[in-house]
């Protein structure tokens, strides 16, 4: 059964995202929020993690919260989808359920 | 649909140093009364939650590491631990409070809660769950 | 479908109440119910009609009352947790002999039962915290 994570961690300061990675069944999706969008951004510790990651899970990050701290789009890794809020409310409906990596 | 969901409580942090480990364990008790079927991860910090020997009396925090051992009486039974967790952490079951419970389908045995899995057989258990709820 | 709502942290150390404020003005607008949205943890601190920020920062308990009543949602903070974090409506001010209380409007304390009935009724529950 697809599951929605959610993370909002980011990943130079806690190991959220990594745990998310290594614990999330393959064809699920993970959306990156508040701090979490960092791990979104390519060129960083964490972004051959996240490209891994990505053979096996969809990745989307919220746009707000990229706009707020002021993150480029084009700093973004390649096939990570930006949603809006209405995406995130579209991402939780489209999954069984939703886990929060706190 | 049944009213009975698959309820999953997933413990991530140390306890003492942030109150989230006490007030999960308080939500999973009242769980209890609601007949749902409840499972219990500790991952990452989350195993320092039942690790064995907590002595709070220097702090004046209440320690609440024996009422896990309550669980078992309030039909709480399934407790996974992530085996990469506990290593990464340099922890053995050993090092864990022994949780137990008594079957009642099989003459009140008295068997293990505790369940140490690794990563790949808790990706499937979580996969079955119904209803996260993170801490 | 039906949403549950989870929020552990207060309205301003945390984007978490504000995140959880779009999620659930979102859902709303995409036709979706929202069943309860619950305060855990430091999250009780959503519930005080006493906080006042300047004037140049939103006032999220006030979001929280208004999107309420525009909306019927109800609103639970937890009873355990927020005894431990000074948040009382009119009957834990009694209980408990306070000299006053501070519950936001379309605001309610209740038991965590509320929370785990939010996991049984809704189709999503979606927790938001730190």
């Amino acid at each position: 059964m697809p599951m929605l994570h959610t993370v909002n961690k980011s990943p130079f300061e806690r190991g959220a995202l990594e745990s998310c990675v290594r614990l999330a069944i393959k064809g699920s999706s993970v959306l990156l929020i508040e701090d979490g969008i960092y791990g979104a951004t390519k060129g960083t510790t964490a972004s051959d993690m996240v490209e891994n990651a990505m053979k096996d899970l969809d990745f989307y990050v919220l746009g707000s919260d990229l706009k707020a701290r002021g993150v480029d789009e084009g700093r973004l890794i390649d096939g990570i989808t930006v949603v809006d809020y209405s995406g995130f409310v579209k991402l939780a409906v489209d999954n069984d359920k939703v886990q929060a990596w706190l | 649909m049944s009213d009975t969901k698959k309820f999953l409580f997933v413990n991530r942090k140390a306890p003492y140093g942030t109150i989230y480990a006490w007030e999960s364990l308080e939500v999973i008790l009242i769980s209890a009364a609601f007949e749902q079927d409840v499972s219990l991860v500790f991952v990452d910090d989350g195993v320092f939650q039942i690790a064995k020997g907590q002595d709070t009396s220097d702090l004046g925090i209440k320690n609440f590491s024996p009422t896990y051992n309550a669980l078992g009486d309030y039909d709480i039974n399934k407790i996974y631990i992530e085996k990469e967790s506990l290593e990464a952490r340099g922890l053995t079951v050993d090092d864990l409070l022994k949780l137990t419970y008594e079957d009642e389908d099989d003459d009140w045995a008295e068997k293990d809660s505790i369940h140490v899995v690794s990563s790949a057989e808790l990706v499937e258990i979580m996969d079955q769950q119904d209803v996260v709820l993170s801490f | 479908m039906k949403f549950g709502i989870q929020i552990n942290e207060g309205p301003y150390t945390h984007e978490a109440s504000t995140t959880a404020l779009n999620f659930v003005s979102a859902a709303i607008e995409a036709g979706h119910e929202i069943f309860r949205v619950f305060f855990y943890h430091d999250g009780v601190n959503n519930g005080t009609r006493y906080t006042t920020p300047p004037q140049d920062d939103r006032n999220i308990v006030n979001a929280w009352s208004e999107l309420a009543e525009k909306h019927d949602i109800d609103l639970v903070v937890c009873v355990a947790a927020a005894q431990r974090r000074g948040i009382v409506d009119e009957g834990e001010q009694e209980r408990n002999g306070k000299d006053g209380n501070n519950i936001a409007p379309g605001f309610r304390i209740s038991g965590l039962g509320q929370l785990i009935e939010a996991g049984i009724q809704s189709d999503r529950l979606v927790v938001f915290g730190d």
